[in-house]
């Protein structure tokens, strides 16, 4: 019986680490192109609740998820003209610290606008409940966020692999100077890949708003993880941040099942381990830049 | 997406000067601009420290600390102030035990606060009370519940106004044990990982001792934890009668939301809730009884005013934390007035005299000469059946105060046999 709890617990924590995912890959996408640890993905992520619990009033559950990434993705490319891409070729400390600052910037901004007390949200009564299968017990809602991560996922490897834009992007990612010798300004190219980023941070904001409190520093909550998960993963590394997502939350699940205090913990413990032993992450590339 | 060494060498430069005074400039001129109490205040104002948590895991309840306790004090100021000064009562986000005691003693030692008052968060009560102790002030807890403030860690110069764990785990039990849902049952507990969770699950442990109920499971959870998905599955596999939540703050919001997600059939009931987190959880999510201070429908004449008078002022519904901040400042007025004076000594003995005070409830409240805690009625709140809300704000049914009218009011507090409070 034992057993058949832990694979439960294995099982939630993929499902867990789907949506982690979600969070991570772009802040993994963002690293990849521009070189900034973008500390404002938070920011992002909690705009992404705020906007969709705000358009639900009027458009309804499933409309507002889909609109939310997508009018804050277009903040998303103010943020990168006017913002960001001054930090590429800058010392990364700079980009550190005006995306730290950002991160502080929205979080008073979302108190400013809606306040400090959390933002009452619930779900379609439709996908409450449980979806029992054998001896395991999924959340339906969660097994739908699910899907949706996985399709994002595969659009995003789609795009990135098997299109010219990809290809672009990626020779940009290895050698920028030498894209900008064959005549391709990669500046669009930067741009659509920092909304994507972006959209998908508030896609996670707006698909977990029904399940968790929809606070103003929600954003720092996540941001913790999200950082921790890509450096597990290996900066820039597109499967490692998917191995590293999934590692994460299995650990965490396991770890609550034997020590709940520690569940928290557990993932700085994985981190601390995995970087002792290989300090590019489990998939990173060497970084000459950071060391 | 292969060897990446190359990429970027060139940016390899280090700061520059410039920049590093541009960076180090803006920093030290936003700390400036951040810096409070620029504005001095008029040198025969009564000043007050006011320390509630304003980000965090508590800050939500801490925005309805500050308005209570503001709206008193322009009360107040507008009537004519206390022995004709003016109270000044400055806000700040205490963050957490050690920014706690630090800002403590800034305002005791460099802003010359005649004494303090505020906080929810138990752990950074205590730290403020031991600064307070030090420096011969009072200090007024107003949000914390942990019977340990008023028991083993108290002192001389903290008061505490909101009702102990013992109390909330009392006026739930109650209501649990007229429902017969605590004989011979299993009970899961969920408890927030810090000094006010420990000291609620120590409460809810011995009334389950002495009331013949079990535990299947017992979970300790980190304050900063968002998704509860692997203590629900633990819930289902230890099958219990009742799930008992002895949660704080965000933990509690997040817990009924995932539990309503995964629709587990447990009955739940807790220890610890704040209107303000159950509004947050939204329509449908949260169900049980739960204890209370203080709600917003309680029927005596004075809390309706206030409630009336709160919503002119700030266009919503008052929280219980908005309750207490707000009938605190005025009781403490009431005592300068009485005494005459600001000295926190004097006001020490005469609270500890068992001074009356109208806290808007149906019998007057006074603290307890040997713990100082304020003695009080509180009440079980159970959420209303889904469909007879008429709005999101209208999600609870206040129950009858307890203690019963026939019974003394100390009756649900520990008594100083269990109580090893000794000033």
């Amino acid at each position: 019986m034992q057993l058949v709890f832990l694979l439960e617990q294995l099982v939630n924590g993929l499902v867990l680490g789907g949506y982690y995912l979600l969070i991570a890959l772009g802040l993994s996408l963002i690293f990849s192109v521009g070189g900034v640890v973008n500390l404002a993905h938070g920011a992002f992520y909690a705009l992404g609740a705020y906007v969709s619990v705000e358009i639900a009033k009027y458009v309804g559950f499933a409309p507002a998820v889909a609109i939310s990434p997508v009018l804050v993705g277009l903040l998303g490319i103010l943020f990168e003209r006017f913002i960001l891409k001054r930090f590429y070729t800058a010392d990364p400390i700079l980009g550190l610290l005006v995306t730290f600052g950002l991160a502080m910037v929205g979080e008073e901004m979302i108190r400013i606008i809606w306040g400090a007390a959390p933002q009452p949200a619930s779900m379609p009564a439709l996908l409450k409940g449980p979806v029992i299968v054998g001896d395991f017990l999924f959340s339906k809602y969660r097994l739908l966020l699910l899907a949706v991560v996985a399709v994002v996922l595969v659009g995003i490897w789609y795009l990135l692999q098997k299109t010219s834009f990809g290809r672009v992007v990626r020779a940009g990612i290895q050698d920028p100077d030498m894209v900008a010798a064959l005549g391709i300004r990669l500046q669009p190219y930067m741009t659509t890949v920092v909304v994507l980023g972006v959209g998908m941070a508030a896609l996670g904001g707006a698909l977990f708003a029904p399940i968790a409190v929809v606070h103003p520093a929600m954003g720092a909550e996540i941001i913790t993880v999200a950082f921790v998960v890509v450096v597990i993963g290996g900066l820039g590394s597109f499967w490692g941040v998917v191995a590293a997502a999934l590692l994460v939350g299995v650990v965490r699940g396991i770890t609550i099942h034997f020590v709940p205090a520690a569940g928290e913990a557990s993932m700085y413990v994985l981190m601390f381990l995995i970087l002792m032993f290989r300090p590019r992450g489990l998939l990173g590339e060497r970084m000459e830049k950071f060391e | 997406m292969e060897e990446r060494v190359t990429t970027r060498a060139h940016i390899q430069a280090p700061v520059s000067r410039r920049t590093a005074l541009k960076v180090g400039g803006g920093l030290v001129a936003s700390a400036a601009i951040g810096s409070p109490s620029i504005v001095r205040a008029a040198s025969d104002d009564i000043m007050i420290g006011h320390l509630t948590p304003m980000t965090g895991f508590l800050g939500a309840l801490g925005e309805w600390a500050v308005l209570g306790i503001q709206m008193a004090a322009e009360e107040i100021n507008a009537a004519g102030g206390v022995m004709g000064r003016k109270l000044d009562v400055k806000s700040e986000d205490s963050i957490n035990p050690n920014t706690a005691a630090t800002k403590a003693q800034r305002m005791l030692e460099r802003d010359e606060k005649a004494f303090l008052m505020g906080e929810i968060s138990s752990a950074s009560a205590l730290a403020i009370s031991q600064v307070a102790a030090r420096n011969k002030k009072m200090f007024m807890a107003l949000g914390p519940r942990s019977d340990t403030l008023r028991g083993k860690n108290c002192n001389r110069y903290m008061f505490c106004t909101d009702i102990p764990n013992t109390v909330m785990v009392n006026a739930v039990g109650n209501a649990l044990l007229r429902d017969g849902m605590v004989k011979g049952k299993k009970f899961h507990t969920l408890t927030a990982d810090y000094v006010f969770g420990h000291d609620l699950l120590r409460a809810a442990k011995s009334f389950f001792a002495a009331n013949d109920a079990t535990l299947s499971g017992d979970d300790l959870v980190a304050t900063d934890v968002t998704d509860f998905s692997p203590y629900l599955l633990k819930i289902r596999q230890s099958q219990p009668d009742v799930v008992c939540l002895n949660l704080a703050g965000n933990q509690v919001t997040n817990f009924v939301k995932q539990y309503a997600e995964y629709g587990l059939p447990f009955p739940t009931i807790g220890f610890n809730l704040n209107t303000a987190d159950a509004w947050a959880a939204g329509p449908g999510n949260l169900s049980g009884t739960w204890p209370t201070v203080w709600y917003h429908t309680l029927q005596t004449p004075a809390s309706m005013a206030f409630v009336e008078a709160f919503q002119k002022r700030y266009g919503k519904l008052p929280e219980n934390h908005a309750w207490i901040e707000y009938v605190a400042l005025k009781l403490v007025a009431q005592a300068m007035e009485e005494t005459k004076s600001t000295d926190s000594e004097k006001l020490i003995q005469h609270f500890e005299k068992g001074a009356k005070f109208d806290i808007m409830k149906g019998r007057e409240a006074y603290f307890r000469s040997w713990d100082h805690q304020l003695v009080q009625e509180a009440y079980p709140f159970s959420v209303k059946d889904a469909g007879s809300a008429k709005d999101q704000w209208d999600l609870m049914t206040l129950g009858t105060a307890v203690p019963g009218a026939n019974q003394p009011l100390e009756a649900i507090y520990p008594t100083s046999e269990q109580n090893p409070c000794t000033l």
